[in-house]
C-alpha cells in the first residue's frame, strides 16, 4: 500500500467488490444505525412501498464506500463526504467501491468516489475530501 | 407548510460515542478496522485514540424539529454530506441539533416533489463545531399532499 500522500492525479485505490447483498448485512446495519425502515428488511413492506423487493438503505452503500479510505487513516481523515443516492440496491446484488484521486488541494486530496452494481450501473456517486495530516 | 419550517432548529441534545457501538456499526458495514475497535490500536495510532466511522453520526440524536413532521412513506433519500473539522473520538460527548436549512419544490415525471433539507451539526463540550450532516429528503407528491393537509 503507497502512502496517501505519494498519490497522482488519475490514481485510484485498490477496488472493493462486495459480497453479494445479503438480508443479515441490512438487518445488522438496521440494528447498528437504528433505522428500522422496513422497506430495508420486510419483503411486504417493500412491496406496498411500490418496490420489486428490500433495497439496502443508501446510508448502508455510502458507509460501505468509505471502506476505501480505511486503510489511510492512519495518516489523516475524511474531511468532507458527499454522495448522491443514483440508483437502488437489491438483495443478491454486488457492488464495486472506487476512489479516484481528482486533485489535491491546501484543505486535501479530492476523489471522486462511486459505488456501481454488477451490471455497471451507478448507484451512488460524489467526491471526498481527505486530509493528510502531520 | 413545509417552507415556514426553513430555519426551524431542535433542542441540542447530548450525545455519547460508545465504544460498543462504534464496533457494532463498524462490523455492519465489514470495516472493523483496529482504529475504530482496538483500544491499544488506537493509542498508538496519530490520535491517541480510538475514531468513530464518518458515517456513524446516523446513530446520533439530534432531538426533534418542532412542527416537522415527516411521514414514514413517500420519502427519499437524495443526498447526503459531511463535513468534519477533526474525526469523532470514542467515548467523546457531543451535542447535537438539527436545523431545516431549506425546502423548495420541483415537478418532476412523477408529479411536484418537495426537496427539504437537514442539517445535523455536533459540537464539543467547548463549543467547537465538529461536524455537519446534511440530508436531502425528497418527499413525493402523495406524501407531500398529506402533510399539507
Amino acid at each position: 500500500m503507497t502512502a496517501m500522500a505519494q498519490m497522482e492525479i488519475g490514481e485510484a485505490l485498490p477496488v472493493i467488490r462486495l459480497q453479494p447483498v445479503s438480508r443479515l448485512d441490512l438487518i445488522r446495519y438496521a440494528g447498528a444505525s437504528g433505522d428500522f425502515n422496513s422497506i430495508h428488511t420486510i419483503d411486504e413492506e417493500a412491496e406496498n412501498a411500490g418496490l420489486p423487493g428490500i433495497i439496502a438503505h443508501g446510508m448502508w452503500t455510502m458507509g460501505n464506500l468509505a471502506k476505501l479510505f480505511t486503510p489511510y487513516l492512519g495518516e489523516g481523515f475524511i474531511r468532507r463526504y458527499s454522495i448522491r443516492f443514483k440508483g437502488m440496491v437489491f438483495l443478491g446484488d454486488v457492488v464495486s467501491l472506487t476512489a479516484t484521486l481528482e486533485e489535491k488541494r491546501s484543505d486535501g486530496m479530492v476523489f471522486a468516489v462511486e459505488a456501481v452494481n454488477q451490471d455497471g450501473r451507478k448507484v451512488l456517486a460524489g467526491d471526498l475530501v481527505f486530509s493528510v495530516e502531520g | 407548510m413545509l417552507k415556514a419550517m426553513i430555519g426551524r432548529k431542535s433542542e441540542k441534545t447530548k450525545n455519547v460515542i460508545e465504544r460498543g457501538a462504534v464496533k457494532k456499526f463498524a462490523e455492519a458495514l465489514g470495516d472493523a478496522s483496529p482504529l475504530f475497535t482496538d483500544e491499544e490500536a488506537g493509542k498508538r495510532s496519530g490520535y491517541g485514540r480510538n475514531i468513530a466511522p464518518v458515517t456513524f453520526p446516523v446513530t446520533f440524536d439530534g432531538g426533534s424539529i418542532p412542527g416537522l413532521d415527516l411521514p414514514d412513506k413517500g420519502l427519499i433519500h437524495g443526498e447526503q454530506k459531511y463535513e468534519y473539522a477533526r474525526p469523532l473520538f470514542i467515548g467523546e460527548e457531543v451535542y447535537c441539533w438539527m436545523e431545516v436549512k431549506d425546502y423548495y419544490e420541483k415537478a418532476g415525471n412523477f408529479g411536484r416533489m418537495g426537496f427539504l433539507i437537514v442539517v445535523l451539526y455536533g459540537e464539543a463540550d467547548s463549543g467547537e463545531l465538529l461536524f455537519s450532516e446534511e440530508r436531502v429528503i425528497i418527499i413525493n407528491e402523495a406524501a407531500r399532499k398529506e402533510m399539507e393537509r
